[in-house]
């Protein structure tokens, strides 16, 4: 089961880059995020079933960053989100100049 | 472990879940509204528990369903209320054709490296101690995990409490309403 567990997360990562690149909506953008870190999981567990359990570890390891960024990123919307009163990313261009 | 052999049971149901997992993120990317988004993105969540389950993971299993579907979503959840987007046609959402073209190339780019992935072998089978298996049997489920945790990655293990606390932090100074008598 293996090779289907690295192809399923390889398509799972794939439909998140391809959310990130169509949606405009910054927080969907960032659940399409998680679920890119999802799909690397699974491909760590799955590997992990072969080579030991430090894939599990990393596992543990991948989560709490995640939940850290999440925090972080949605904090920072909720600011985006009092100045411009909006979370469209066509509206949050100030790097374009 | 070492065979090829996998009892229909596991793989049925691996099909099964993975099949469910694939068409709830495929809805996720789609959907308009950021609610419905997220309950999709929780079904693929529960469908990798599933999936972990039955990779021999029951421990990430059972906290893929706590953290990720228990506390994180609540989050995302909760910043979709406080800033009222319930409401998917609020934003004109999905991108332009330009969007769409270049998501569908680095679309096939992603999975005909997929397809070559697929060709390749994986190296041998390391030979693993007994006291380094996934699934010994005689450390039960958690105990495999927690020896490289608290060992190997003892130091990794508390920085990642440091960043927890920095996150916190982090996220309550950004998050925090600046009130007008602040001398800035």
């Amino acid at each position: 089961m293996l090779a289907e567990s690295l192809a399923l997360s390889a398509l799972l990562f794939t439909i998140g880059v391809v959310g990130v690149l169509t949606r405009r909506n910054a927080i969907i953008i960032f659940m399409c995020v998680e679920l890119m870190l999802n799909a690397v999981n699974l491909s760590f567990v799955a590997l992990s079933k072969v080579y030991g359990a430090t894939g599990q570890v990393f596992v543990v390891f991948v989560m709490t960053v995640a939940a850290a960024e999440a925090a972080v990123g949605l904090a920072i919307i909720i600011a985006i989100f009092r100045h411009r009163q909006s979370v469209n990313l066509e509206d949050i261009n100030l790097l374009k100049g | 472990m070492g065979d090829n052999f996998v009892p229909l049971f596991y793989s049925f149901h691996f099909y099964l879940f993975g099949l469910i997992a694939v068409a709830s993120a495929v809805l996720f990317v789609t959907r308009k509204s950021p609610v419905a988004a997220a309950m999709w993105l929780v079904n693929v969540m529960f469908c990798l528990a599933a999936l972990y389950v039955l990779l021999d993971a029951q421990f990430i299993g059972a906290i893929q369903v706590l953290v990720y579907a228990g506390a994180i979503m609540v989050v995302f959840l909760f910043v979709v209320m406080l800033l009222n987007l319930g409401h998917g046609d609020a934003i004109a959402d999905i991108r332009g054709n330009a969007g769409r073209l270049a998501a569908g190339l680095v679309g096939l780019a992603l999975l005909a490296e997929v397809m070559v992935l697929a060709r390749t072998r994986f190296p041998a089978q390391v030979k693993l101690k007994a006291a380094e298996l996934a699934t010994d049997g005689t450390a039960g489920v958690i105990g495999p995990i927690a020896a490289p945790l608290f060992n190997q990655y003892l130091l990794a293990f508390e920085l990642t409490s440091m960043l927890l606390l920095t996150a916190i932090v982090g996220a309550v100074v950004i998050g925090k309403k600046r009130s007008p008598s602040d001398a800035r």
